[in-house]
């Protein structure tokens, strides 16, 4: 009893912020304060009436695409090579693929702002404040995911059932094609989701690598609370939070989530 | 459908000697168990043969073509593996077809024979289950349907029964040992387990540390077992360190006299076997032997017995209630004897193992 009241207690502390987020965006003034004087849809429709928001949301779906469709083959790619070629100094490689995760976002942001800076100068183009350095920068966020998911996936396996399959007549490459992708699908799946939403929701590593007229949604929010504070911001995230809840349970129609990560 | 022939198979990993050199040949439509303890290189033989470990040595024929060389989906063999390694995403009916699938056989006869398969393994009704959503015992017969649709020319089994329970294995034994008779199959099978070995197979194949020890029927193994190691493993057995004194007369290392009819003693040192079931043990007071300690096993009854420093098991049908042997207790002096003809001089191994 104790503990379901502790669990209970997890699960408010959790959703609390995301339903006031929610439940804000629907109040009538624009200085937030309790109770509401009314309810209303207008900060949904200025959100949507602000370029801002509406660019930013077009630019991060795409990042977010370019960026998980880049990633997740090479993530899969390495998480497979790492598990069955076993290459020297493996368990190293893969601490150093995982190496995104540990870095703070800021720290590796500037750090990439620099280095392409100094990229600029020696291949004399844009890097920083192109649609290229910012899928770029967010691969590097897609792969520790990737190869996670995969590698958990691949290890998880029973080698035997590839063995099985050559032993009834497939050659490696059907053996790898209807026995080994489908064992790794429930990973490639997840990772492409995961992809998606650390892409989606990333501000602190595209935060020096946005330009002008090319700016996250993450950023476009940040740059909007800079000046204002009404609950257009609510309205925004609160779509924001919605299209990641669809997409998951999208996801968990194909693989379950909760046995997969 | 045909032999299968190991020319002087062996395989080493680096230093290490897996197989040392095993040389066998299984005639179309028999079986044949590898045996012997784990570590022995039964495994490795086996797969060997289904072409998953390249052999160091010697070649692989099966129907008179060598397949030394050629990759598993080349050889024409259906093995089942221990862990049965079924497709967990494929159904039990695409799992069965996956061979057919391969060698190209159009839809229509691979769903006869899938069914035909099914119902060879009393599975049928279960086809669209998933892997997952059968027992251990179901999983095992899908594994066995999957290796046999193909007509495989050689039929391997991995540890087929071990992950399933006593009761259960007793019954899928004689399953399994039914289908390969009427299918008159070449049968390998790798077991660790004597029993499963002299039940099902025609010959058995007895290994110790990468090295053949001996091959024979059940019953050459167990009546005229080649060294200590066999007579070992295969039943149980009273093995003892000694030396020929004179024909029939065998001193153990503790000093007793043990009756034989050995004449000459064997190369090396020699060591006398004799089963349990040949000793007899009589109550009497001026016996030579002791008795230490009395297991009773319903049908039969263990008794413990030491004779002249020499510790002997004897297993004998458990007495009446009338027969004097029922009143004897441990440490009563007990007459051992057996026929010495039954009593087996070996030439000892290097490294022995014994069990009394």
């Amino acid at each position: 009893m104790a503990f379901r009241a502790l669990v209970a207690a997890a699960f408010a502390l959790m959703l609390a912020p995301v339903a006031t987020v929610m439940v804000i965006s629907l109040f009538r003034q624009e200085i937030v304060s309790f109770p509401p004087s009314g309810l209303t849809f207008g900060w949904y429709v200025n959100a949507w009436e602000r370029q801002e928001f509406a660019r930013g949301f077009a630019t991060s779906l795409q990042v977010a695409l370019l960026a998980m469709v880049i990633g997740v083959p090479l993530g899969t790619a390495a998480a497979f090579a790492l598990v069955r070629g076993r290459p020297p100094g493996a368990s190293a490689l893969s601490t150093l693929l995982l190496g995104p995760l540990a870095v703070p976002g800021v720290v590796a942001g500037t750090a990439l702002y620099m280095f392409y800076l100094r990229a600029e100068f020696w291949l004399d183009r844009d890097i920083t404040s192109t649609l290229e350095g910012l899928v770029a920068a967010h691969v590097l966020l897609t792969i520790p995911w990737t190869v996670r998911l995969v590698t958990a996936s691949l290890q998880g396996m029973d080698r035997a059932a590839e063995e099985a399959a050559a032993n009834l007549g497939a050659r490696p490459f059907t053996v790898f094609r209807r026995i080994t992708l489908p064992a790794m699908r429930p990973g490639i799946i997840a990772a492409c989701l995961f992809s998606f939403i650390q892409s989606f929701e990333n501000l602190e590593l595209s935060l020096l690598l946005v330009g002008p007229g090319r700016t996250t949604l993450p950023v476009a929010m940040l740059n909007y609370l800079e000046f204002r504070v009404d609950p257009t911001l609510a309205a925004v995230a609160t779509v924001q939070i919605l299209l990641v809840a669809v997409l998951m349970l999208i996801t968990d129609r194909f693989v379950s989530i909760a046995r997969t990560v | 459908m045909g032999d299968l022939v190991l020319d002087g198979l062996g395989k080493r990993f680096g230093a290490s000697v897996a197989v040392e050199r095993v040389d066998l040949d299984v005639p179309q439509g028999q079986m044949v168990a590898l045996l012997g303890p784990s570590g022995c290189g039964k495994t490795t033989t086996l797969r060997m043969v289904a072409g998953f470990v390249p052999p160091s040595a010697g070649r692989v024929l099966i129907a008179g073509k060598d397949v030394t060389r050629a990759p598993p989906h080349a050889r024409d063999t259906g093995m089942v593996f221990q862990s049965y390694a079924l497709f967990p995403h494929m159904t039990v009916a695409e799992n069965v077809a996956f061979g057919l699938e391969m060698r190209r056989v159009g839809r229509a006869e691979r769903d006869a024979r899938t069914r035909e398969a099914l119902r060879l393994v009393r599975l049928e009704g279960l086809q669209d289950r998933l892997p997952r959503q059968l027992s251990g015992g179901q999983q095992q017969r899908v594994a066995l349907a999957r290796a046999l649709v193909v007509n495989p020319a050689v039929f391997l089994l991995d540890e087929p029964l071990s992950n399933l329970d006593a009761k259960l294995r007793g019954e899928v034994r004689m399953e399994i040992r039914a289908l390969q008779q009427r299918l008159g199959l070449t049968t390998l099978i790798v077991t660790h387990d004597q029993e499963e070995a002299l039940t099902m197979a025609d010959r058995l194949v007895v290994m110790e540390r990468g090295r053949v020890r001996q091959v024979g029927t059940a019953e050459d193994l167990y009546e005229r077992p080649a060294d200590p190691f066999v007579a070992g493993f295969v039943g149980r057995c009273n093995l003892v360190d000694g030396a020929l004194e004179g024909p029939g007369t065998f001193r153990a290392a503790s000093g007793a006299l043990l009756p034989c009819t050995a004449s000459a003693p064997p190369p090396g040192r020699p060591v006398l076997a004799l089963r349990p079931e040949h000793i007899r043990i009589a109550p009497a007071p001026d016996g030579s032997g002791r008795l230490r300690a009395i297991t009773y096993l319903g049908a039969q009854t263990e008794y413990h017995a030491d004779l002249g420093g020499t510790p002997l098991v004897a297993v004998l049908p458990t007495p009446g209630a009338k027969d004097p042997l029922r009143r004897i207790s441990p440490g009563d002096a007990v007459a051992i004897s057996w026929d010495p003809s039954s009593a087996r001089l070996l030439p000892a191994a290097q490294h022995d193992e014994r069990e009394a």
